[in-house]
């Protein structure tokens, strides 16, 4: 099952690779990772997306919680959450193309950034399965690069993860 | 504010923290440490030979009074030789504080001489770890490293200390902190009552109960808790390799040792219950064998103070977080408030039908009037010799396990060994750690001539500090455990299991200005014991040439259940 764990932790170095190192010491696999400071500074805010079965997902956030780095941890995926994930991407646009790809741009709700002759540069943000739709409706032929910012996400409603 | 120099603060913090001893060897990065150490007399530097020791001296410290063993080492090789001794205080939960020099703190990335990032290598195997970035940081690290240390599961916490921040030359103000502040790490202190009572409910009704204890009882000071629980409810013990002593080894009550080789009652006694108390006990792979076929009929409550070792090999029925002594007095005090009692109907008959295991098995093994000696008969003089009061430690093969079986442990740290990690070269700087804690004490190493030759060269440190430490080396001339597998499962192939070329111990424990004492014949070995025990201020090395061909039995049949065991070369269940 996929996860969406995340994680308050202390802004301060070596916290990161602990978070990471336990994933490869226990055989846990990461799919996606983002980190970034709080409001509070002192604080980082880490999500990450794991896949695991119950009894490993118990695993993951007993071990994540004794990190002495670790504040603070919830798994999203346990109740009503929002993601968000951001990409940006190179598409080949030349010729008749040029307007197909800018009609799927607009069906997914995407940004066209940046111009050339031959290429649209395309922001697009959304779940995990929306970017991924959006990949397969322009063709992979037509991908230039792909950069995927890794699963963002908040609980719904007024619960909030803070100290 | 008082002003102190960064190596000034080191010492200091070790002061204030009530380090009697740390054991180390210097190099260039704590130079100025160990100037700063020179200058004072509160705390004892320990000059072992080889850092690997000096983990193990600590760590046998820490095990004998549970207070944290102190380690400071170099940098580069140094701070390397120390991490199989923070993994095997990592493996069995013991509080130790090491502190690892580092080159100066602007040549850190550059592969400066003598630089290895301590804090990336020892990852893995710490609890925590800090490096100072600040000298100012000093005092509330210190004060934060021991309390992790010593809190929760305890465990090895690191301090990596760049040389330029212990320069003699700059001063910081300096104020030790009163209290920890870390919002981030708050250890269990209470069990969840709500729990504790239905484990209680639980216990009163079983029919076939055990309670299965191990290291956690020991570090947790939980023995006596645990002694008045079994004794109220009539309930058979066992221990794990690492909780043995935290119940009388010569009580009724207790099976011995559970486990891979565990005895024969212990582990049917284990796979017959219905309910297991298993109390600072990990479950783990040495214990439960394949936990698919662990306990069919058993409930489990589990209580450990760390989360994560609860349902991790085996789900539990009724898990209980919290510090075992304080879980396992409320039981206690459920107990009494209700005046509520046990089945001792079906106890009766459960006690007859582990009396029936008892005599069936227990602990046998066969003597050869004219052959050779048997490790066995080695553990059992040893503890004749020392009246069961020794403090014995002991490294790792056959030898500690005929240890671990043989001599009966009545107190919690008598008996000290690597136990999660297995780490041959334990054993003899481990003793010296608890000789330093007791120095009247009666301590014996029983070792192997293969793990004795891992960490030989403390028999120095031992004469340096007059260290009256007994060596009982049970000298098979193999690596036994090796070839015992061997035997077992690889057609009695003895690939690379000799211990040719032994060296003469006695010569050699002379050399290093000790006592050595070889024996060969069964009948000189309570002779030679006495007289070794005799010498007090003398350290002896025992050389006891026994049987190569010995095997420890019971042993687990690799992928069975508890009660699946090998009980001689010739017999299983
Ligand atoms: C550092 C280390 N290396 C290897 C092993 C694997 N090992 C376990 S027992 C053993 C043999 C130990 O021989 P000895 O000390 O003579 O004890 P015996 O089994 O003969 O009593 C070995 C090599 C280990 N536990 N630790
Ligand atoms: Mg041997």
């Amino acid at each position: 099952m996929r996860r969406i764990i995340s994680i308050l932790m202390e802004n301060e170095p070596g916290a990161l690779s602990r978070v990471v190192a336990l994933f490869s010491q226990r055989g846990y696999n990461i799919e996606t990772l983002t980190v970034a400071p709080t409001e509070d500074p002192t604080l980082s805010r880490l999500t990450m997306t794991t896949t695991g079965d119950e009894y490993k997902i118990e695993q993951i956030t007993k071990h994540l919680n004794k990190l002495i780095e670790v504040v603070k941890l919830v798994d999203l995926t346990e109740g009503a959450h929002i993601e968000r994930e951001i990409m940006l991407m190179k598409i080949k646009a030349t010729g008749a193309q040029r307007a197909e790809v800018k009609r799927t741009v607009d069906i997914f709700r995407g940004q066209i950034v940046d111009v050339t002759a031959t290429v649209y540069t395309v922001q697009l943000t959304g779940t995990t399965d929306k970017l991924e739709a959006f990949i397969n409706a322009i063709g992979e032929t037509q991908v230039l690069e792909v950069v995927r910012s890794g699963v963002s996400g908040i609980a719904r409603g007024e619960k909030v993860l803070s100290l | 504010m008082e002003m102190l120099s960064g190596a000034d603060m080191v010492v200091r913090a070790l002061q204030e923290e009530g380090v009697e001893y740390i054991f180390g060897y210097p190099g260039g990065s704590v130079l100025h440490i160990y100037d700063a150490l020179f200058k004072q007399d509160k705390v004892s530097h320990i000059l072992v030979r080889h850092e690997q020791a000096a983990t193990h001296a600590a760590d046998g410290y820490a095990r004998a009074t549970g207070k944290p063993g102190v380690v400071m080492v170099t940098s580069g090789p140094g701070a390397t030789n120390a991490i199989t001794g923070l993994a095997t205080a990592f493996m069995d939960s013991i509080p130790m504080i090491v502190l690892s020099g580092q080159v100066r703190s602007d040549w850190i990335g550059d592969d400066a001489f003598q630089e290895t990032d301590m804090i990336g290598v020892s990852r893995p195997v710490v609890k925590h770890s800090f490096m100072v970035r600040d000298p100012k940081d000093i005092p509330e690290i210190f004060k934060k490293a021991f309390y992790i240390a010593t809190t929760g599961r305890p465990g090895p916490v690191l301090i990596d200390i760049p040389k330029d921040h212990t320069a003699p030359n700059k001063t910081f103000p300096y104020e030790y902190p009163k209290k920890v502040k870390l919002r981030s790490y708050a250890p269990v202190t209470r069990g969840h009552s709500g729990q504790i009572r239905k484990a209680v409910e639980e216990l009163l009704k079983a029919k076939r109960p055990v309670i299965y204890s191990g290291g956690g009882v020991v570090q947790g000071e939980a023995s006596e808790a645990l002694t008045k629980l079994a004794r109220k409810l009539n309930f058979p013990v066992t221990n794990t390799l690492m909780g043995l002593g935290a119940y009388p080894g010569t009580d009724r009550q207790f099976l011995g040792m559970l486990g891979m080789h565990g005895t024969y009652e212990a582990n049917m006694a284990m796979h017959s219950a219905d309910v297991i108390l298993a109390a600072g006990a990990r479950l783990d792979d040495r214990v439960t064998n394949n936990t698919k076929k662990f306990c069919p009929g058993a409930k489990l409550i589990h209580i450990d103070i760390d989360p994560a070792s609860i349902s991790k090999n085996v789900a539990a029925h009724i898990p209980i977080v919290g510090p075992v002594q304080q879980v396992l007095d409320e039981m206690l005090s459920m107990l009494d408030e209700q005046d509520n009692e046990p089945d001792h109907k079906a106890l009766e008959r459960w006690w007859q039908e582990i009396d029936g295991w008892r005599e069936f098995h227990g602990l046998r093994y066969e003597t050869n009037e004219s052959g050779p000696m048997k490790p066995q008969q080695v553990v059992e003089a040893l503890y004749k010799a020392t009246e069961g009061k020794a403090y014995v430690t002991s490294d790792v093969g056959q030898h500690q396990m005929f240890a671990a079986q043989f001599y009966k442990f009545d107190s919690p740290r008598q008996w000290i060994n690597s136990g999660g990690l297995g780490t041959m070269g334990f054993g003899l700087p481990a003793a010296m750690g608890v000789q330093f804690a007791f120095p009247d004490a009666v301590v014996a190493c029983v070792t192997g001539e293969g793990s004795i030759q891992m960490n030989i060269q403390e028999l120095s440190t031992c004469l340096q500090y007059g260290l009256p430490v007994k060596i009982i080396n049970i000298n098979n001339q193999a690596l036994g455990m090796v070839r015992q597998w061997q035997d077992m499962q690889y057609g009695g192939r003895h690939s690379q299991s000799y211990m040719e070329s032994l060296p003469d111990f006695v010569k050699l424990a002379e050399s290093y200005g000790h006592v050595g004492i070889k024996v060969e014949k069964f009948e000189d070995l309570e002779g030679a014991m006495n007289e070794a025990f005799a010498l007090k201020d003398r350290l002896v090395f025992m050389d006891i040439y026994v049987d190569p061909t010995e095997h420890v039995y019971p042993m687990h049949i690799a992928d069975g259940a508890m009660r699946d065991m090998w009980l001689s070369k010739t017999e299983r269940t």
